[in-house]
């Protein structure tokens, strides 16, 4: 049986499990950017917090990520579940480009123009939702591109702890050294990737200011 | 009674500088001990060769610096009694061409300090279309962005920004410095015949005499952190202080080896 015959035999598997993955990737990713976006803001305004904040995210980074999913499976009710603890997972990586991303597009905003801004008698509020965040809208979201990226490749292994998704192509597949169905859960992954990548980026052409 | 109440027509200065001094925390020492007083109405310009702590003075108004020694008061009321958004709208804001905001249209950019004051937006729009035809700019062009304009259309929208909430006065910081001189010298020319209408108090800054001399009721020379001398345009061109002296002869070394050259 070769790959085409095992997608058309079983599309209906295949396209359930780029569901799961595409749910758990799509979660994370709105969970990452909702803790990561308002911590960047906060770490581009006060430079103290900067390594702290950046040294967490970068540490939790540095842990292999079978490592991480085996270390929360005892966490009570998030180990109930595995697709839980895989989201949880996956929105802790996503968190260091999504921060990152925030601070430097924050950062980057001509000094003058904040400068200005800030002399007209904009308030930090207005300064912040008028000014820093439009002009820093395409760096911010080049962070959560990243984020989506990389987590599509993470979310394989997160079949491992039995959270589903193309990984379980993937893990069946290597047990039964059975090269076409690793294929089957790779070849969707990669492009799931590669698409994510693309529409992102091409958002993130249209928002980046003159 | 309710006039005294607005700044326009209070007695004394519009802006008075108390033994202000202004140190960086690391201890560099960026302006010491200024006295000084603006005068309602006129043209004051601050001029100085660049780290002579004319811009720092002029931020000290608006307060996006605080002094760290002394008192700037303005319209009489020292900062502790002012709200610090609420004097920064009332003070008109010009700096070099990059501080429009990018991504907001002409329009948008002069219609600023109203929108953040959220008048009417009909307001707003004939305030902007009123504001555009004072400075001299095709109206054609408000829904342009700053990136599509000239130098000195960039500069001229910066201008009827200072000027959208009619704010009694307006701080200007090397706002025709970017120019070429053609452009500057319709631009000067442009603000001396705006000033005359308006009578704003305003506080210039620049490194260059031939502005000072132009613009200014008077001029404040600064060096090194210092008010050297307070002078009106022929004094200075009088002046025996050797700074101002200097700055004088330096200004007339063009034109002299000129002239030299033709002759011989």
């Amino acid at each position: 049986m070769n790959l085409f015959q095992f997608f058309a035999q079983n599309s209906g598997q295949v396209a359930q499990l780029t569901l799961e993955h595409l749910w758990m990737v799509g979660i994370s990713t709105l969970l990452a950017a909702l803790i990561g976006i308002p911590l960047g803001i906060l770490i581009a305004h006060r430079p103290l917090l900067n390594r702290p904040v950046l040294g967490a995210a970068n540490i939790i980074q540095t842990i292999p990520s079978l490592a991480l999913f085996g270390f929360l499976l005892p966490v009570p009710w998030l180990g109930d579940r595995a697709e839980r603890l895989a989201i949880l997972a996956l929105t802790l990586y996503a968190l260091l480009p999504v921060i990152r991303g925030t601070y430097t597009g924050i950062r980057g905003v001509e000094p003058a123009v904040v400068e200005s801004a800030r002399g007209m008698g904009m308030t930090d509020s207005q300064l912040l939702w008028r000014v820093e965040l439009p002009l820093a809208m395409s760096v911010i979201l080049s962070g959560v591109r990243v984020a989506v990226v990389i987590s599509v490749g993470l979310a394989t292994i997160a079949a491992a702890i039995g959270a589903g998704g193309l990984g379980e192509l993937i893990f069946r597949g290597l047990a039964m050294v059975n090269n076409q169905l690793i294929l089957a859960g790779a070849i969707p992954a990669a492009l799931l990737a590669v698409l994510a990548d693309f529409s992102l980026g091409w958002v993130e052409r249209r928002l980046r200011p003159q | 009674m309710l006039a005294g109440m607005h700044g326009e027509s209070r007695d004394g200065p519009a802006i008075e500088f108390c033994g202000v001094s202004y140190e960086l925390p690391s201890g560099r020492r960026l302006l010491s001990d200024l006295n000084l007083q603006v005068q309602r109405g006129e043209t004051l310009v601050f001029l100085g060769r660049s780290g002579s702590g004319k811009t720092t003075t002029l931020k000290m108004i608006n307060r996006l610096l605080t002094p760290t020694k002394g008192e700037v008061c303005v319209d009489g009321a020292t900062a502790a009694q002012t709200d610090v958004i609420r004097l920064r709208r009332g003070i008109g804001y010009v700096i070099q061409e990059i501080g429009l905001l990018p991504h907001f249209t002409v329009e948008r950019n002069i219609g600023l300090v109203p929108e953040i004051e959220a008048w009417p937006s009909d307001k707003i729009r004939a305030r902007t279309q009123e504001l555009m035809q004072i400075v001299g700019l095709d109206s054609q062009l408000a829904a342009r962005y700053p990136h599509q304009l000239s130098g000195g259309q960039r500069q001229r929208v910066g201008v009827a920004r200072a000027l959208a909430a009619d704010p009694a006065i307006l701080l200007m910081d090397e706002p025709f410095g970017a120019l070429d001189p053609l452009t500057r010298d319709d631009l000067q020319r442009e603000f001396l015949s705006l000033q005359q209408r308006l009578h704003k108090t305003v506080v210039f800054v620049t490194h260059d005499l031939n502005e000072a001399l132009r613009l200014a009721s008077r001029i404040a020379l600064m060096e090194a952190g210092k008010l050297i001398t307070v002078l009106s345009p022929q004094a200075f061109l009088r002046s025996t202080d050797p700074l101002a002296a200097a700055y004088v002869r330096a200004f007339h070394t063009g034109l002299d080896s000129t002239a030299n050259r033709g002759s011989s």
